[in-house]
């Protein structure tokens, strides 16, 4: 049996190597060329390969970045918030409620949104929530009000509704793949024990739901900080957030090693948070295992 | 009783979810020229030059070469990574599928600007084969993820069965396993085929001067007047991700059903 095994390690080796090449290649390479950018010294149109920290120190002196950084920061917790806030009831629904044979279609309803064209769907929002948009137009119309609302116009908040839509099927699917996986008989056995319903909710339910909605928090909050578009369009360009200030930095500016520096400071930043957050609730994740 | 609050909030929810979409046809169907209420009248003047520009459709055939490679190519190496993960033990294992998966959670900005410097220094002309290459890199863990579950529902005992009858491991594959996995295959190449239609950011700093769809969009959203066209151009782009997703779903359920496993939902 010792020389099936390794002839099936050996298979198995040789059949992933094609999709793990591409990903080194395309992938970890490039990613480790920009780690190696950020240490070397931008000469004008070209980069010098000497070995410097002073894009760092540049990137960490530099008050923009602590601005554009702490705004990316604060969008992605309030969007990841706003997400998980609004899926949690909904994935519960599926979890609990609709029926097991339907549940494929709901999932399915769910996702749709999420797979039709991200671009248009943010420039939409923009129409919705614009100075003469389908929100302040139609309640002008009906006569609710004489001038437009003026807190959901090209700010933060706009941004964080755009967001929060464009990243709900995200949330979703992690809570309710955790609330599946709970055995219905505990919940029995709480509301045998003598807890309410709500007791066995808070108690029973959410804890075991915790890895979920952790999984869901993360899924959102990471690609949510490195947005592009949503800002580009919805903040008019005025308000950028760091995905806009690194591409300004590496194409606009043409300054690769600080563009690059800006880069692997934010995935660090985004990296660490990440962690932190990951051991505030491990005693939520220990459990399952 | 049970849960009608609940399914009332899920009905909200969904219509949160569709509100932008359900807008596309209003305002590409509406006469006037403004994205606003009141709605003027009924119009097919959109729809009409949408037809009639020819940089729109030169970025609908860069779309459609960079769709179809990158879906073709994604599913090939997903069936790859797929086999290998569900059927074979090897060292290195999570780390591996870590690195496959990783596009997944990564932000897209960082995987299209890190390829964007090393292929500008390798001295690579920006086309649509950079798109390509940075397209196939994202849809690969999706396929990757749709291919593991048609694989994984598979019984491994008809390929036992198969090497007794004396077939050899790569016709055991052609025979027997390629037609069972078939329907995820389909699914795959219809969903890396949609998300590469859609996806914006690697387009946009890997195309250089060739239009794809959604750059070709993002540079119109700029022209007011420019705007109904765009409305018509998303209705039918959003049409079209239904009709496939749709059919997607279908062959995915039914690679499931063939293999006889238990539906879980969802392809995430």
């Amino acid at each position: 049996m010792a020389s099936g095994n390794r002839s099936q390690t050996a298979q198995g080796l040789t059949l992933i190597t094609p999709p793990f090449a591409y990903a080194v290649l395309v992938l970890a390479a490039p990613l480790l060329t920009i780690l190696a950018y950020s240490f070397f010294k931008d000469g004008y149109l070209t980069v010098i390969r000497e070995f410097t920290l002073e894009n760092y120190s540049t990137v960490w002196a530099d008050p923009i970045f602590h601005r554009i950084m702490l705004r990316s920061l604060v969008v992605a917790a309030l969007v990841t918030l706003v997400t998980v806030v609004l899926a949690f009831p909904v994935a519960y629904f599926l979890s609990f409620v609709v029926a097991p044979q339907r549940k494929s279609m709901w999932l399915f309803l769910i996702t749709i949104p999420f797979w039709t064209s991200y671009l248009i769907r943010v420039f939409l929002w923009k129409v919705i929530l614009g100075y003469n948009g389908v929100i302040n137009s139609g309640l002008k119309t009906l006569g609710i009000i004489e001038q437009p609302l003026t807190f959901i116009l090209y700010n933060v908040n706009s941004m964080v509704i755009t967001l929060a839509h464009a990243y709900a099927p995200f949330a979703i699917l992690p809570i309710f793949i955790a609330l599946e996986k709970i055995d219905r008989s505990l919940l029995e056995a709480g509301r045998d024990l003598g807890e309410s319903r709500a007791m066995t909710f808070w108690r029973v339910t959410l804890p075991l739901a915790m890895p979920g909605v952790v999984a869901a928090s993360l899924i959102v909050f990471i690609p949510t900080i490195g947005d592009y578009v949503t800002p580009a369009l919805i903040g008019g360009g005025k308000i950028p957030m760091i995905a806009n200030m690194i591409q300004a930095q590496m194409l606009d500016l043409d300054n690769r090693p600080l563009g690059s520096a800006l880069a692997v400071t934010a995935m660090l930043i985004v990296a660490l948070i990440s962690l932190i957050f990951l051991a505030l609730n491990w005693r939520f994740l220990k459990v399952r295992q | 009783m049970k849960g009608r609050g609940l399914r009332a909030y899920a009905l909200i929810y969904l219509l949160f979810l569709y509100a932008p979409i359900l807008l596309l046809p209003i305002f590409a169907f509406n006469s006037g020229t403004v994205i606003a209420f009141p709605l003027r009248g009924i119009t097919t003047e959109w729809f009409a030059q949408m037809w009639g520009n020819a940089s729109l459709r030169r970025a609908l055939f860069n779309s459609l070469t960079i769709a179809v490679s990158s879906s073709v190519l994604a599913t090939c190496l997903g069936i790859f990574a797929a086999r290998a993960s569900t059927r074979f033990e090897f060292p290195g294992k999570g780390p591996i599928m870590g690195l496959i998966m990783l596009p997944l959670v990564l932000p897209e900005i960082i995987v299209s600007i890190s390829l964007l410097v090393v292929l500008l220094s390798l001295g690579v002309k920006l086309s649509v084969l950079t798109v390509i290459i940075g397209h196939t890199l994202i849809c690969m863990p999706y396929a990757t993820v749709i291919l593991s579950t048609a694989f994984n529902s598979l019984d491994r005992s008809l390929e036992e069965a198969a090497y007794d009858l004396g077939e050899t491991r790569w016709s055991a594959f052609r025979l027997v396993i390629l037609p069972l996995v078939m329907p995820g295959i389909i699914s795959s190449l219809l969903m890396s085929f949609t998300i590469s239609l859609d996806e914006f950011i690697i387009a946009f700093f890997l195309a250089g001067n060739e239009p794809t769809l959604p750059t070709y969009i993002f540079s119109q959203l700029r022209f007011p007047k420019q705007i109904p066209a765009i409305m018509a151009l998303g209705t039918v782009l959003v049409l079209l991700s239904v009709v496939l997703l749709t059919i997607a779903e279908y062959f995915r359920r039914r690679g499931i059903a063939r293999t006889g496993a238990k539906d879980t939902g969802g392809f995430l």
